[in-house]
């Protein structure tokens, strides 16, 4: 007999899912799986259009993180053109992606994992939220919205608009930086790089609390895939696609325009969302991660003061140690220190005000492909036009695809420990969604949906039928 | 001397000469009427159904942009009966197309959309259709989305009235019908195209877009009708 516990619908994540914990007659965990339950289809639907339309197009794949598939889209769009896009262009989209990295990371950080990480794995529910944060903590608290407030605005004095702008365009951006809203920018930069660092101080200490968690939360070694400056450093606009091995070892810097050799993706009957792997590892032996837990282990050095110092705390840790995914909150906030500083040096380049933003061109070349890193990892868009620019095909690889396959072994090595079928309470099941929160997915990016946003964990047994279920409408 | 007619819109007297429309009247008198298919400049075609109004004495609507003042006539512009058939053209309008303000090149400057939010209609009661229609890009500097196309025929008119050309023509029937370029050929290979745009700045939608403009960005600029008209007057007179 096997018992099912199903955890439907996955809370505090973006986008619906749902987790399946399969149990014997002893009570112990057999088997376990993260399953994305939606459905979209933004590849198919954008067949036909112009393609100037698509950075728009695709934006709306998500309210979190838009700019990210702007970005990844206008980049593609750049290669339809087959121009190169003014400095001044790429510095603005390079801010806006950094912005959307911070404003992101802060939600993640903040919002969805530090009630557990402050509250406790095993705190009332009812307690485990922003709200009970608040009252625990009402600073830091307010720090965190503080932080996604700055990288939303950001967004905003450069584009015009929080969320869905339709400032980054094929060729560039469709407007220079205005110099109020520089200004207004490096105004809030000193108080927002304080809060960071605060929250660092804030976060270190509670490592050793989670001793256990980190020993089970996707805790095994794999191998990481990022974009990263040849020299070493932080980067999320430009660079190399590189791929290391489990023990840091460079393995292959892929050139975007050849993903297809490197990056095969596999379907599983579990999921709608597809289990991206190292082509010539196979599948499932190329399971790879992305995201700042990839970057901040690929790279030597941050790039900017600060972020340079916290990264070098944090590479302290054992190569070992740094392999569990309870390390992603700690990266994310090195990542937004980092993004703080980069987005401070970029406002201070010499021509960021200039107002030759874009640059104009018909469709010159019949196939596009960008790649940048949105705050959950390396984005992909892929696109084919016909001779007068309309999209014949399209494919998305989305960050948290990429982290596909480590989620759901993450859900299975956490549930293995921390679940006890003879007696599940509550903290058990909210360690197995704190696992999948680490890697804080984008679901509903990641199938590009049809679905409600539901949590639902089942407990079977052998025989499939099914003991208990937690139901989160 | 043409001779003047006086009459009355919703209770105020105002006057036109003979050969002028209710329309007109009310638009020099400042009388708001929703429009979709006529446009300053080109010849009337009553298709859009959205001007209709009350006249005193007759039981039928009649559509304001192509009924001549009459001396004595009593018009109401916004009864209820009025409001609620517009309401109800308008999202017959968006049913049977896919308008998608969020992504459309005409978002914040299109006038259904504007309609849509003046007349009240947040919703509609009638089940989305979602035709299968296309999008023709062959053109390198103008593009068409039939997907936005509410066959006002403004394109049509302009391109046979003002530039001459008449490379628009409306093709098939009632849910069937759509604008085509010459006979149905890609846009590409019409032979009549000019390529002077003034059946793109006179669609009322994103229907008739260039191809340089992203998201809300093209702004539709039709004033050049009036004055291509006025400039025709003087130089056959």
């Amino acid at each position: 007999m096997t018992n099912t516990i199903t955890i439907d619908p996955v809370t505090r994540i973006e986008g619906h899912g749902k987790i399946t914990i399969e149990i014997n007659d002893d009570g112990d965990v057999t088997n376990a799986h993260f399953h994305v339950t939606q459905l979209r289809g933004f590849e198919k639907f954008s067949e036909g259009r112009p393609f100037r339309e698509m950075p728009a197009l695709m934006a709306r794949i998500c309210g979190i993180c838009p700019v990210s598939h702007l970005v990844a889209s206008a980049k593609a769009c750049d290669e339809l053109l087959a121009v190169r896009i003014p400095v001044t262009a790429v510095n603005l989209r390079k801010i806006l992606n950094i912005a959307q990295m911070v404003q992101s990371h802060a939600l993640s950080v903040f919002y969805l994992s530090a009630p557990d990480l402050m509250l406790g794995m095993d705190a009332d529910p009812a307690k485990r939220n922003i709200f009970g944060m608040y009252e625990a903590d009402p600073q830091l608290a307010r720090n965190g919205v503080r932080l996604r407030q700055f990288g939303q605005q950001v967004i905003e004095r450069l584009s015009g608009k929080r969320i869905h702008p339709n400032w980054v365009v094929a060729g560039g951006v469709s407007d220079p930086l205005t110099p109020e809203a520089r200004e207004a920018i490096l105004a809030d930069i000193p108080e927002v790089k304080q809060i960071t660092l605060d929250a660092l101080k804030w976060f270190i200490p509670l490592i050793d609390q989670y001793r256990e968690e980190i020993k089970v939360f996707a805790n095994f070694p794999t191998m990481y895939m990022g974009l990263i400056n040849p020299d070493g450093s932080l980067e999320h606009y430009d660079g190399v696609l590189r791929i290391i091995d489990a023990d840091g070892n460079h393995v292959k810097d892929i050139d975007p325009r050849h993903y297809q050799e490197s990056i095969g993706e596999a379907v599983e009957d579990h999921s709608f969302l597809k289990s991206p792997f190292y082509k010539p590892l196979g599948y499932p032996e190329g399971i790879y991660r992305v995201g700042p837990l990839a970057r901040l282990n690929m790279a030597t050095r941050a790039g900017t003061p600060l972020a340079d110092e916290a990264l070098k705390e944090y590479q302290s840790l054992d190569w070992e140690e740094r392999q569990s995914s309870f390390y992603f909150h700690y990266t994310r906030l090195i990542e937004i220190l980092y993004g703080i500083e980069r987005i401070e040096e970029l406002l201070n380049t010499p021509d960021i005000l200039s107002t030759h933003v874009q640059s104009l061109a018909n469709v010159n070349a019949a196939e596009g492909i960008g790649v940048s890193e949105a705050p959950r990892g390396t984005l992909l868009h892929h696109y084919k036009v016909d001779e007068y620019g309309g999209i014949t095909w399209a494919n998305l690889i989305i960050a948290t695809g990429h982290n596909n396959m480590a989620m759901d072994r993450g859900v299975y090595q956490t549930a293995k420990r921390f679940v006890d079928g003879r007696k599940i309470e509550e903290g058990m099941l909210n360690r197995v969604e704190a696992v999948i929160r680490t890697f804080d997915p984008c679901l509903s990016c990641s199938t590009h949906a049809i679905g409600q946003m539901p949590l639902h964990i089942e407990l079977k047994d052998q025989n499939g039928n099914v003991l208990d279920v937690l139901q989160r409408d | 001397m043409m001779p003047v007619k006086t009459f009355k819109i919703d209770g105020q007297d105002v006057s036109g000469r003979e050969d002028e429309t209710i329309l007109e009247i009310a638009r020099e008198n400042d009388i708001f009427l929703p429009t979709l298919c006529n446009i300053a400049g080109l010849k009337p075609v009553g298709a859009c159904r959205l001007c209709m109004v009350e006249v005193a004495g007759s039981n039928k609507l009649l559509p304001a942009c192509a009924t001549r003042v009459q001396e004595g006539m009593e018009v109401t512009t916004n009864s209820e009966r009025l409001q609620k058939y517009r309401r109800m053209i308008l999202e017959m309008l968006f049913v049977e197309g896919n308008h998608i303000c969020s992504v459309c090149v005409a978002n914040g400057h299109c006038e259904l959309q504007w309609l849509a939010e003046k007349l009240g209609v947040d919703h509609t009661r009638l089940n989305y259709m979602f035709p299968a229609k296309e999008v023709d890009v062959s053109h390198y500097r103008y593009a068409i989305d039939h997907n936005r196309c509410i066959l006002c025929t403004r394109c049509v008119r302009v391109c046979a009235e003002i530039e001459g050309a008449h490379t628009w023509d409306v093709s098939g029937r009632g849910i069937e019908a759509k604008v085509v370029t010459d006979l149905n050929t890609p846009w590409a290979l019409s032979e009549t195209c000019t390529e002077c745009g003034k059946c793109v700045q006179v669609c009322p939608t994103g229907a008739l877009f260039k191809k340089s403009r992203a998201v809300g960005e093209m702004v539709k600029d039709g004033q050049f009708l009036p004055y291509l008209k006025t400039m025709r007057e003087v130089d056959n007179a």
